[in-house]
């Protein structure tokens, strides 16, 4: 079956010089293809992890009493919303990469300690942060303030009233807009690609650059591979929001 | 004052010369009151005359600008007081009931004596349990909020209160936004809870509930105390003008 398969896509290639799905018949472009598919999955979950998170305790700052906290959330946002995040992963890795520390495994090398996969996670994350930060105070703001008076008047401290009863009821809130943002930021890994991150663009353009024949079929991969990846994104987020549903709560 | 210097024989709850302001806008001018431990009091008058404001200072959800207001010896607008302290003392039950959406019945009554009085979850549920059955709503632990009617919520909202054992129970127009046939089943609740010796404070436009529950009524107009007295006096032999002509509005 496999062997036929190989033969039927050597023999297009062989018909149609634009169309060379080399991963199809070589082993070595196929694991490239399954490698870059692998790292871009750890990359968007890594990614949505930390800049949820992120979200989750930058609009908890947002709404300290502590004037400078507030002030540091802002300056946060304002830069990692309005700069390209194309122009931060650089500024990340080639910029920062510089004065962080090294280590050496062999003696011999001297291997920075934050990897340009690192600086990755760390920059994307900081941009689709600040978004999620802005996300969750939308759904934090719309949290009534009687819901937060009765949880206080119940004793609560603030962090309980955030963890408790402000959180579980924000997010449910504000699950549509995330669902936007982490959906734009599985497609950002891609630009991890500027910094050699051997993602699915990465390997990719490595596939077509060794095999410009191969160029047309690594492009459709390309298309098919984020339409597959950023449905699975969508389909969970809608079930999660679906599981979420407070019976008799909203419409 | 410290906690221990209070007794019994002295008041639970008072008021001295209370002043609060929203901005320009004064709206308590100086009101006194002293509730002794088992009465029941209500606060009557106009909207707009400082009632809610006046019920919500006792626990400390507004600050008020001069004056002085303790529960049980515990000064409630000292920037050293330990809130937790205060609001084990004292419950709240609100006009929106204000029920936490995404628990059910069960589980909004459970959570702070769990979360912030740390007790064992058995315990709590058997109490809450209890609570449930008191306010006529076994059966449904398991409904959400959304699912339940004003009345029923607003039922729940008392247990809830109730849960933390307090001393003092503050109502603020608890049925206001309540259907005419649901408000009945709601003042019983409070009346039986009257009947158990608990202190009740109660912001209220229901006269008849009032004339028939209170030990002692205060009239408020104008952030000021116009007049005060037990029920039979009050209702009769009212002699301020504007007591009277509020009276003569509603009854």
């Amino acid at each position: 079956m496999i062997e036929l398969i190989q033969e039927f896509f050597r023999q297009l290639a062989a018909d149609y010089p634009r169309w060379n799905f080399i991963f199809f018949y070589e082993e070595r472009q196929f694991d490239k293809v399954a490698e870059g598919l692998w790292v871009t999955v750890q990359l968007s979950v890594f990614c949505i992890f930390f800049s949820v998170l992120v979200g989750v305790v930058g609009a908890w700052m947002q709404g300290s009493p502590s004037r400078l906290l507030r002030m540091i959330v802002q300056g946060y946002i304002q830069f990692f919303r309005n700069t390209p995040p194309l122009v931060q992963l650089l500024f990340f890795y080639f910029a920062l990469g510089q004065f962080t520390p090294t280590h050496s495994p062999d003696g011999w090398l001297e291997v920075p300690i934050i990897s340009n996969v690192g600086w990755a996670v760390i920059s994307l994350s900081l941009f689709a942060g600040a978004f999620n930060v802005e996300i969750f105070r939308a759904g934090i703001e719309a949290v009534p303030e009687s819901t937060r008076e009765a949880s206080d008047s119940l004793g609560f401290t603030r962090l309980q009233t955030y963890g408790y009863i402000v959180l579980p009821l924000a997010l449910r809130i504000c699950l549509p807009s995330l669902n936007n943002n982490l959906v734009n930021l599985v497609k950002t890994t891609t630009q991890a690609f500027a910094i050699a991150v051997p993602e699915m663009l990465y390997q990719s353009v490595t596939i077509w650059n060794d095999y410009p024949s191969a160029q047309n079929p690594m492009m459709l991969v390309l298309f098919v591979v984020y339409i597959l990846l950023v449905g699975v994104v969508v389909m969970s987020m809608n079930r999660w929001e679906r599981a979420m549903k407070i019976p008799g709560y909203g419409t | 004052m410290p906690d221990t210097a209070w007794t019994p024989d002295q008041p639970i709850v008072s008021l001295k010369d209370v002043h609060k302001s929203f901005g320009e806008l004064e709206v308590l001018r100086g009101v006194s009151i002293d509730v002794m431990k088992g009465e029941v009091i209500c606060i009557i008058g106009p909207s707009g005359s400082g009632k809610s404001t006046l019920i919500r200072c006792i626990n400390g959800l507004n600050d008020i600008q001069s004056g002085s207001i303790t529960v049980e010896g515990l000064e409630v607008h000292d920037p050293k007081l330990d809130k937790l302290a205060l609001r084990r003392k004292v419950g709240m039950v609100f006009q929106q009931y204000n029920l936490f959406p995404h628990k059910t019945a069960l589980e909004n009554i459970m959570m702070a004596p769990l979360k912030v009085l740390k007790e064992p979850k058995e315990e709590v549920a058997a109490r809450a349990r209890r609570l449930l059955a008191k306010v006529r709503l076994d059966g449904k632990e398991d409904s959400y909020p959304g699912e339940l009617s004003g009345g029923q919520q607003q039922r729940v909202a008392i247990a809830r209160s109730l849960a933390m054992n307090p001393d003092v129970m503050l109502f603020d127009e608890v049925t206001a936004a309540l259907d005419p046939e649901t408000v009945k089943e709601v003042l019983v609740t409070i009346k039986e809870l009257a009947g158990d010796g608990m202190t009740c404070i109660l912001v209220t436009h229901e006269m008849g509930f009032a004339r028939e529950i209170a030990d002692h009524i205060y009239f408020t107009d104008r952030g000021v105390i116009v007049e005060h007295g037990p029920p039979a006096t009050f209702f009769k032999e009212a002699k301020d003008p504007r007591t009277k002509e509020f009276l003569s509005q509603i009854l």
